[in-house]
């Protein structure tokens, strides 16, 4: 990004200030550039040797064929759960808070200005403070240790309805949806057809956020779930770390640095593509109104 | 508690009509706005009001080995207030709040104003690779950093015993808070960053061009034109990190593997109310420490967002 075009006419470049950041860009790959270094590790020289080197045999192929294999593919399991929460659970929510969202923004209707303040109250409230109350309700229905469990909590996102409003109210024009109505459309075939396309960047926004929040989601799993057949990666992943102090001792941590490496990349892949979108989106929910 | 959204809608000076007026035609009033919404709503009162309810109701009650389940009323939360081990927990993260999230906002602000500042050379590079952090789930960004920090395998202890340095372990008593702070930091300013830079973004740009007529400096322009432009952004997302801050879960948790005596089961309040509930079994003072959590973080996003908004006029 260059400078805007009035932005104090080309600034001159500075290096120190190029300088300066470059640290901040050591302290943002620094973890990262251990984990890869790590990956390539056998479990003996993981420990043995400097972080941040690579040192002994390189191991990483074998350690990504050990981590899909271990426990009898528990890895490839949970990365199956984890797609599955993050399709019906980050899926469902971006659903719901499109429709309400718009719903909110394009129609009066009776009783709107309760539900709006209901869900603006809804953000405030802490996902992590109602986990526990939500298990304790849930397992008195018997959703725990099922994946309804983790996906019907990840499919509520009042923040991502918020951005929807603020997107339907901006972006869809009132007289385009008067027009549709004079054509003869009702309500849902005009919002199939004009408005979705208009609600596009936003929707992608608020996609990527909860796709985000439920791919790396651990408290809300690691509560409702017992049994490992149903973990997500995140879950799955502390479990293997915490083997090394079971009384069984079976540190696994070659396995630990590559399973987090596999996990990363398909969510930073999704985030570094569709950049452009969330950006925009970014923009305009949570500042520019 | 709808202040804390609200309140960029106010400030930003939006029209905010489409709650309080609605456009006449456009908007016409029938039920079908609430075939729209309903889906949502069905969810939203079924997974965030219905087990607030139910967590209300469970900390009225008190199991007792003789006679079950006793009506107490207040009790359990006349005792979480007077629970010393939850206030040990409430310290921790207050000194995270005063500390860790003023340090990371500034850092975050400092980071946007140079990005935005045009005199970076690959100014691109740096915002993506500064946000990257965001997207590696904390539970992976504890292990890489518990890893690091360790001072039996991990680079500390390489840098002690290859350097001849005496660093002291990150997770020690001392240090374990601030080596919490900073996987936060790690992982949160990239965030904030972006929150800020796209406000920087859209300062219409003939304030620049007035500015650079009258002669200002960078550094006059940025503290008079683009600091005020960034309140709002600020404000939001101070509110956000206060309720994250509360929140602190999984980050102690995982560190805990590292270090189970120096960070106890109820490091954080979060962290006491998981523990009473599955090591403990105490669901119902589980269930009032839970409420008490909710309105403390209510409570000091509500007292911000008035300072701020107070300051603002």
């Amino acid at each position: 990004m260059a400078a805007r075009p009035g932005a104090a006419a080309v600034p001159r470049r500075s290096w120190f200030l190029t300088g300066v950041m470059g640290l901040m860009l050591v302290y943002a790959y620094l973890p990262l550039l251990w984990l890869i270094i790590s990956s390539t590790k056998t479990q003996r020289s993981l420990i043995s040797s400097f972080g941040l080197w690579f040192h002994g045999k390189f191991a990483l192929w074998d350690n990504v064929r050990d981590t899909m294999t271990y426990d009898d593919h528990s890895f490839v399991r949970w990365f199956g759960n984890t797609l599955l929460y993050v399709v019906a659970g980050a899926g469902g929510a971006t659903v719901l808070a499109t429709l309400a969202g718009y719903g909110l923004a394009k129609f009066a209707f009776p009783g709107r200005r309760a539900v709006f303040s209901l869900v603006l109250g809804g953000i405030a409230v802490p996902a992590t403070a109602l986990a526990v109350p939500t298990f304790l309700m849930f397992s008195k229905l018997h959703l725990t240790n099922t994946p309804w469990g983790v996906i019907i909590p990840s499919m509520v996102s009042p923040f991502g309805m918020y951005l929807m409003w603020i997107f339907s109210r901006d972006a869809v024009p009132d007289s385009l949806l008067e027009a549709a109505r004079i054509d003869g459309a009702n309500e849902f075939q005009t919002f199939r057809i004009v408005s979705l396309r208009l609600l596009t960047p936003g929707i992608v926004t608020v996609a990527l956020f909860t796709v985000v929040a439920t791919w790396n989601n651990y408290f809300l799993p690691l509560i409702m779930l017992n049994d490992p057949n149903w973990y997500p990666l995140t879950v799955g992943l502390h479990q293997w770390n915490n083997q090394a102090n079971t009384i069984s001792a079976k540190p696994v941590f070659n396995l630990v640095v590559t399973g987090s490496l596999l996990t990363i990349i398909p969510i930073t892949a999704c985030f570094l593509s569709l950049q452009r979108y969330w950006r925009s989106g970014l923009a305009a929910g949570s500042v520019k109104q | 508690m709808a202040i804390v959204i609200q309140e960029p809608v106010d400030t930003a000076g939006a029209p905010r009509p489409v709650v309080a007026r609605p456009k006449p035609g456009a908007a016409r009033r029938s039920w079908v706005g609430w075939a729209f919404v309903a889906p949502f709503l069905v969810v939203f009162l079924f997974a965030i009001v219905a087990p607030i309810g139910y967590a209300t109701y469970l900390s009225l009650y008190r199991e007792q080995l003789v006679g079950g389940r006793k009506f107490v009323g207040v009790d359990n939360l006349v005792d979480a207030f007077k629970d010393s081990q939850l206030r040990s927990s409430f310290g921790r993260v207050a000194l995270i709040l005063v500390i860790q999230v003023p340090v990371m906002i500034v850092l975050a602000a400092a980071i946007a104003l140079a990005i935005d500042s045009g005199r970076l050379a690959g100014a691109r590079l740096f915002r993506i690779s500064v946000f990257l952090p965001y997207a590696v789930p904390s539970v992976i960004a504890s292990l890489m950093w518990g890893f690091m920090y360790g001072d039996q395998f991990g680079l500390v202890k390489s840098i002690n015993s290859d350097l001849g340095w005496h660093l002291p372990s990150p997770l020690s008593d001392t240090w374990a808070l601030p080596a919490i702070g900073n996987i936060i930091t790690w992982e949160y300013v990239g965030y904030n960053m972006l929150i800020f830079y796209s406000a920087l973004r859209v300062i219409p740009t003939e304030l620049f061009e007035a500015a650079a007529l009258d002669g200002a400096s960078q550094w006059r322009i940025a503290r008079s034109i683009k600091l005020p432009a960034l309140r709002p952004a600020i404000a939001i997302a101070t509110i956000f990190s206060i309720i994250g801050t509360f929140q602190l879960f999984n980050e102690p948790n995982i560190l805990k593997t590292l270090a189970p005596n120096v960070i106890s089961t109820f490091y954080t309040p979060n962290m006491y109310a998981f523990n009473l509930s599955f090591a403990g079994q105490q669901y119902n003072y589980s269930a009032a420490i839970a409420l008490v959590v909710g309105v403390v973080t209510a409570v000091c996003a509500y007292v911000f967002q008035r300072s701020a908004a107070r300051s603002e006029a």
